[in-house]
C-alpha cells in the first residue's frame, strides 16, 4: 500500500481513540483499498500518511508471529495482521477485557512482566 | 525518575536475550530482561521459520570441525575465526539442551531430523515443522527464563541510552511505553541482544523493533562496530500478491523440497545465464540468486512487481498438500492457489553479518557492556552460512550471560544525576527547537525512516557501486545533521507512538552512517559487498573495517582478522 493510490480511499475505518483517562471517541480515516491488504496494512497507512499517534500494537509486520496486534473488529477479537481489509466501513476497538492505554492498545503484558519499582 | 538496580541488565528478549538472561541467573545473578516489546514476541527468533545449523551428526557423519570449515568458507577471509569457533563447537550442547527443555526438533525417535542447507556440506540443520522452529525455540526459553526466581522480566521498555563512566557501563535509561514516564537502571553489566538493523532497507524480511538499537546504544556508548557494510540480502522473499500471516522469507524450504522453478517475466528460467545450476534441484547461492534477479529486472525481464516468478506449477495438488502442510491453507486463505498460479519473489534484506565488536567473552571494548545474538559482528565474516543464526544466539547469549554475571561491582555505580545527565542529553535534541529553525510541519520520524529505507534500499542494497555510496553517505549525513533536528514527537505520555518512532529513528539514522560510511570504504567486491565498479576481490581489504564514533563523528579503520590457534585440517582429520 503506498500514497500513490491515496485518491482511490475506498476503505473507512472508524477507529476508537482515547485514554483510561479520556473518554473514548470514535475517530473515521479513509484509507486507500487494496486486494490482499491487511488491517494492520491500513494502521500503518495512517500510521504513515494521516495521524502519527495512533496508536495500535504490533512487532512482525504481518507475519502472525508476534500476535500482539489482537483487537475488536466489528465486534470481533481478529488479529489485524490477519484480517483483511474490506472494502466499506469497519470499527475498530480496544480488546473489552484488557484495561485500556491507549487508543487500540490494551494492557496484554503477563503479569510477571510488567514494570514494579 | 524511578529507579531499579540489577546485577545483569539484557536489552532484548529473544534467543540470545532469554539465554543470556538464564545463563546469568544460573551463575547466581540478579537479572533484569527488559524488551522494547513483550518478552520473546518482539524480534527476530519468533520469526524465524527455518533451520539450525549444528553438527549433532543425527544423519551422517559431521563433527564441529568441519561445521567451522564449511562457516570460515562462507565467511569468505573475513570471520572473526576465534568466534566462529566458540558458534560451531558449542551449537551441538546447545541443540540437544533445547531438546532436554522440550523444544520439539523434528525427529524420529532419538534421532532428530537434519537437512542439507546451502554452503553446509552434510546434512547439519534441524527444524520445527511447520516453519515453526522461531516459535517453538521462543516458548521454550521463555518458559525457562520464567522458571529462574532471579531473572526479573519486563515488557515495554525502550532502553534510550546506556550510562558510561571511566569506559565501564554503570547502567542505563529507559522509557516505560504504557505510562511514558522514564526509568534508570543501575547494572554491574549490560548484555545488548536487541538484534539485527535489516529494517533499514525498504525490502526486508525484519519486526519492526530490528532498526539497529543495540548497535546504536553500542556505539553512543563508546563500543566498536565490525563489518558493518554486509547485510545479507535473501534472493527470493516474497513479493506479489499480497500474502499477509507468513513470514516473506516463507518459500525457500519449498523450493529446496520441491524444486519450485525460478523464472523471469517472460516466463524463462535465468538463473543458467549468471553462471549458476539451476534445472530442479536449486543449488545456486543465495548471493547470486539475487544478483540474477536484479539484474533481468533492470534488463526490463523482471515479473510485474519488479522481482522474478516462482512457480510450482509442474507439481499436482496432492504433492503441494503433502509437502506444505497446513501451509497450503494459510495460502488458500490468501487468494492463493499454487497449481493455478505463480508467486512473485524478490531479494530482502535478511540478515547482518556485522555487528558490535566483541572479544572471545563477548564483551565489547566498554567495561561490563556485552552482546549477544545477531547485534554481533564477525562469527559470519562476508557472507553467513545459513542456519547459523539461531545457534550463534543461543551460544552468544550463553558466553554473554555468565561472563557478565562474573563482573563485580564497579567503584562507581549510577547515580541519579548521572541519569539526569544521560537523559537530559536526549531531551535536549527532544524538547528544545533547533537553534532558530522552526521544526518542519512535513517531516515526521515515519516518513524520514520511509525516505531513509527507500534510499538503503536503492543505493546500498544488493548491487551497489562508488557513486551510489558516496551520494548515500551524503544523504544520510544531510538526514541525521539537518533533517533529524527539525522533527519533534508529538507530545503525549501513554504510548506515544510518534515518540517511540523518533528513539527509532534516532538509532537507524547513527546504523546507517555506519553502513554507508563502511561500504564505501570497502572498495572490493566480497561476499554480500558487491560492487558494480570494482567486480573482484582484493587481498589487501582481507581486514576488517571497524567503525567507531568520535564525538558523534564516525570514524573507520582496520584490523588484521582473527585467525585460529589451531589448525583447522589437521584437528577435522584426527576426529573424522
Amino acid at each position: 500500500m503506498n500514497s500513490k493510490t491515496e485518491k482511490n480511499l475506498n476503505s473507512e475505518l472508524y477507529i476508537s481513540r482515547g485514554t483510561a483517562c479520556t473518554d473514548p471517541k470514535f475517530e473515521t480515516f479513509n484509507v486507500p483499498f487494496q486486494q490482499g491488504a491487511s488491517v494492520l496494512d491500513a494502521l500503518i497507512w495512517i500510521n504513515d500518511n494521516v495521524d502519527e499517534t495512533l496508536s495500535f500494537r504490533y512487532s512482525c509486520i504481518n507475519a502472525n508471529a508476534c500476535k500482539e496486534c489482537m483487537m475488536l473488529i466489528d465486534g470481533e477479537v481478529e488479529y489485524a495482521c490477519l484480517k483483511k481489509l474490506q472494502e466499506k466501513k469497519s470499527k475498530l476497538q480496544p480488546l473489552p477485557n484488557k484495561k485500556l492505554i491507549k487508543d487500540l492498545v490494551t494492557d496484554i503484558v503477563p503479569p510477571k512482566e510488567k514494570l514494579s519499582i | 525518575m524511578d529507579h531499579l538496580s540489577t546485577d545483569v541488565l539484557v536489552v532484548g528478549a529473544g534467543a540470545a536475550g532469554m539465554y543470556a538472561s538464564v545463563s546469568a541467573a544460573k551463575s547466581g545473578a540478579d537479572v533484569t530482561l527488559c524488551d522494547k516489546s513483550l518478552i520473546s514476541r518482539g524480534g527476530a527468533t519468533v520469526m524465524a521459520q527455518m533451520t539450525v545449523a549444528a553438527a549433532i551428526a543425527h544423519q551422517e557423519a559431521d563433527h564441529w570441525t568441519h561445521h567451522l570449515h564449511d562457516t570460515i568458507q562462507s565467511g569468505q577471509g573475513l570471520c572473526n575465526e576465534k568466534l566462529s569457533y566458540q558458534l560451531c563447537k558449542n551449537a551441538p550442547k546447545k541443540i540437544l539442551e533445547m531438546r532436554d527443555w522440550k523444544t520439539d526438533w523434528a525427529n524420529d525417535n532419538a534421532r532428530i531430523r537434519q537437512v542439507l542447507a546451502p554452503g553446509h556440506e552434510v546434512k547439519r540443520c534441524c527444524y520445527v515443522d511447520f516453519l515453526n522452529t522461531g516459535p517453538a525455540v521462543a516458548r521454550t526459553l521463555r518458559g525457562k527464563v520464567a522458571k529462574h526466581k532471579n531473572i526479573k522480566r519486563i515488557s515495554g521498555i525502550t532502553i534510550i541510552d546506556l550510562v558510561v563512566k571511566k569506559a565501564r557501563v554503570v547502567g542505563a535509561i529507559g522509557l516505560h511505553t504504557e505510562t511514558g514516564d522514564f526509568v534508570s537502571f543501575t547494572a554491574k553489566a549490560v548484555v545488548l541482544a536487541a538484534g539485527g538493523l535489516t529494517q533499514l532497507f525498504a525490502r526486508n524480511s525484519a519486526s519492526k523493533n530490528m532498526g539497529g538499537d543495540s548497535h546504536a546504544l553500542a556505539l553512543r556508548a563508546g563500543a566498536n562496530l565490525i563489518d558493518m557494510e554486509f547485510v545479507q540480502f535473501f534472493p527470493i522473499g516474497h513479493l506479489a500478491p499480497r500474502l499477509v500471516g507468513m513470514d516473506p522469507i516463507m518459500w525457500d524450504p519449498f523450493r529446496y523440497k520441491l524444486g519450485g522453478k525460478l523464472l523471469n517475466g517472460q516466463g524463462e528460467q535465468f538463473i543458467e545465464n549468471y553462471g549458476g545450476e539451476d534445472g530442479e534441484t536449486y543449488k545456486v547461492g543465495r548471493d547470486l540468486a539475487a544478483f540474477a534477479i536484479i539484474k533481468e529486472c533492470e534488463a526490463g525481464r523482471g515479473s510485474p512487481n519488479g522481482g522474478a516468478w516462482l512457480s510450482f506449477q509442474h507439481l499436482n495438488k496432492q504433492h503441494l498438500e503433502d509437502a506444505f502442510g497446513p501451509i497450503i491453507k494459510k495460502l488458500a486463505s490468501n487468494d492463493i492457489d499454487l497449481t493455478k498460479q505463480s508467486i512473485e519473489v524478490a531479494p530482502i534484506a535478511h540478515y547482518h553479518m556485522g555487528g558490535i565488536e566483541v572479544d572471545e567473552r563477548m564483551e565489547t571494548c566498554i567495561k561490563g557492556l556485552f552482546a549477544a545474538g545477531e547485534c554481533v559482528g564477525g562469527a559470519n565474516g562476508a557472507n553467513r552460512l545459513s542456519g547459523n543464526a539461531i545457534p550463534e544466539a543461543f551460544v552468544f547469549g550463553d558466553i554473554a550471560g555468565s561472563n557478565a554475571a562474573k563482573v563485580r561491582a564497579a567503584f562507581s555505580t549510577l547515580s541519579d544525576q548521572d541519569s539526569e545527565i544521560a537523559l537530559s542529553r536526549v531531551m535536549n535534541d527532544l524538547l528544545q527547537p533547533a537553534g532558530n529553525n522552526i521544526t518542519s510541519q512535513n517531516e515526521n520520524s515515519r516518513r524520514l525512516l520511509h525516505t531513509l529505507q527507500k534510499l538503503m534500499w536503492k543505493d546500498v542494497g544488493v548491487l551497489r557501486d562508488t557513486g551510489k555510496l558516496q551520494r548515500a553517505l551524503n544523504e544520510v549525513r544531510r538526514f541525521r545533521k539537518d533533517m533529524f533536528p527539525l522533527i519533534r514527537p508529538k507530545q503525549g505520555m501513554a504510548f506515544n507512538t510518534s515518540l517511540m518512532d523518533w528513539l527509532d529513528l534516532r538509532n537507524s539514522l547513527l546504523c546507517a552512517e555506519a553502513i554507508c560510511l563502511a561500504a564505501s570504504e570497502r572498495k572490493e567486491s566480497r561476499g554480500a559487498h558487491q560492487m558494480e565498479d570494482i567486480p573482484f576481490k582484493s587481498d589487501k581489504f582481507t581486514k576488517n573495517q571497524i567503525i567507531s564514533s568520535h564525538n558523534g563523528h564516525l570514524i573507520s579503520s582496520w584490523k588484521a582478522v582473527q585467525k585460529l590457534d589451531f589448525d583447522l585440517k589437521e584437528k577435522s582429520l584426527a576426529v573424522v
